[in-house]
């Protein structure tokens, strides 16, 4: 059993509750276990470092020092809570000034900074930790004929957390989705960003960015995009009417998390994954792609 | 791009702050930072070619173009432009910089700049959208969407308004909406903790 310090982060409360869902039920399934992090605070998102950096960093050094009192590695299923945490770890630890001025904060909720815990991306977990061969074997339900766009968005590889990693073209992703029996698409603008919180901040600027990615998604003829971060599905899914509304377009894309694709082939029942929250159906098109796989099949 | 480019001023002849160049001011902001120094840039324009928003035309002025300002002193046009409160913080320029600038933080430098300062461009969402989200975390230790509505709609013409209004609805009936606001518990010993970083008033 592998036990990590789990860090739902605002948005898995409400917003992205199915995604909170589907996190606990595949990790069950797979032998991982989420142990909520006690009282944990929210990582500062981007606004926090728009005004004031130490404040920022120290918001980030509460959850670790906390996941450091637990002795587990910390694991963050949204990109931008993960991105938030990975690069405080960093720099306080190379920063011992930093640490300390941190430290002397913290300690008034008895907390301490060491470094300790090492900060992970849930898909990470299950790409890395558990590995794809094991995912592989678990799956019951192989999603065959479900034409995935997978979407990493930017703050799961950007930037750069290794000298050498790939940012360019990563691959897990795609492998993930072919490990639960379903076909990954070329999706050529799988790297660009969904607009982020400029949706609420520069709308006209977001939606355009928003478009693009649905556009890309339908000319690859994807049947759903698959994405690994709550500000991403709701930039792409909640936000769709008001992209048709404004581009006189008619997108109709379903716009899924990960864990509910995988929590599917490993046979957990639609509903223990949160589907039937998002606004627009992702039932629909997973069983019309399952009704249609034979004829394709059999072409 | 244009009303930028029909700027008459030339670079800032005021004394200097502090007694150090604007372009050192805003290196100083880079703190965490670990890239190059905004000097090694070659004007190239990966960043601008790179970034989702600047080859959107939305941002006044390219990211290549703000670094040029910047090095040449034009405070003024810097602090006036939109560019990095249109940043998504995407990170694509800093990855692709072949000079390895930290182009991503380097606008969170200017924003947190123009913060301090109050000088940032009038009419943008971005600033007043980051306070609120800063005071709202300092309340509870949780963001709670609704209290960051407010900061926008008012923006909003009436079509925009209805969208909104309709996307908001459509995710209340699917319960994605929060009705009361979250906060952690250990509240004082929080608060306590934040104002070892920035002193907090009595109230709030």
């Amino acid at each position: 059993m592998r036990t990590y310090a789990y860090f739902p982060g605002c948005s898995l409360e409400k917003m992205a509750h199915s995604y909170h869902a589907s996190a606990l039920e595949t990790s069950r399934a797979l032998g991982v276990e989420l142990q909520e992090l006690e009282d944990w605070n929210c990582c500062g998102a981007t606004a926090y470092f728009h005004v004031d950096e130490l404040l920022a960093y120290t918001l980030c050094a509460r959850n670790l020092a906390m996941a450091e009192k637990a002795k587990l590695p910390l694991v963050a299923p949204c990109s931008g809570c993960y991105k938030n945490m990975y690069f405080t770890r960093d720099h306080l630890q190379h920063d011992a000034d930093l640490a300390e001025h941190i430290n002397a904060a913290l300690a008034e909720d008895n907390l301490k900074f060491s470094g300790d815990s090492t900060v992970h991306h849930l898909i990470e977990v299950f790409v890395n930790d558990v590995g794809l061969a094991e995912v592989k074997a678990k799956v019951t339900n192989p999603l065959k004929g479900l034409r995935v766009a997978a979407y990493y968005g930017c703050q799961i590889l950007r930037p750069r957390k290794h000298a050498k990693e790939n940012v360019e073209q990563p691959k897990f992703f795609e492998e993930l989705v072919a490990a639960c029996g379903a076909e990954p698409v070329p999706y050529l603008l799988r790297l660009t960003c969904c607009s982020g919180a400029l949706i609420i901040t520069n709308r006209e600027a977001a939606l355009s960015m928003v478009r693009n990615l649905l556009e890309c998604a339908v000319r690859a003829r994807a049947t759903v995009i698959v994405t690994a971060c709550p500000l991403c599905q709701v930039n792409l899914e909640c936000y769709q009417k008001q992209v048709n509304k404004e581009f006189g377009t008619e997108f109709n894309m379903p716009v899924m998390y990960f864990t509910q694709l995988m929590g599917l082939a490993l046979g957990i029942p639609p509903k223990r994954l949160g589907i039937g929250s998002e606004l627009v159906a992702v039932m629909p098109a997973i069983k019309e792609a399952q009704e249609t796989e034979p004829a394709l099949a059999a072409k | 791009m244009s009303a930028a480019a029909a700027e008459t001023t030339t670079a800032s002849t005021a004394p200097l702050d502090n007694g150090i160049s604007f372009v050192e001011e805003i290196s100083n902001l880079l703190y965490a930072s670990k890239g190059n120094a905004i000097n090694t840039c070659i004007q190239c324009g990966t960043c601008s070619a790179t970034c989702p928003v600047a080859s959107g035309g939305f941002m006044d002025n390219s990211p290549r173009r703000i670094i040029a300002l910047i090095r040449s002193g034009f405070k003024e046009q810097v602090l006036k432009a939109n560019t990095y409160w249109y940043c998504a913080s995407c990170y694509q320029c800093t990855v692709r910089c072949p000079r390895g600038i930290d182009i991503a933080e380097l606008m969170y430098g200017l924003k947190r700049y123009t913060v301090w300062k109050t000088q940032h461009q009038e009419g943008l969402i971005g600033p007043v959208f980051s306070e609120t989200f800063v005071k709202m975390i300092l309340r509870s230790g949780r963001s709670y969407e609704p209290v960051l509505a407010t900061t926008y709609l008012f923006t909003y013409g009436l079509p925009e308004m209805i969208q909104e209004a309709q996307t908001a609805t459509a995710l209340m009936l699917k319960g994605r909406l929060p009705v009361l606001p979250a906060r952690i518990k250990r509240l004082d010993n929080f608060r306590r903790m934040i104002q070892h970083i920035i002193p907090l008033g009595d109230k709030e």
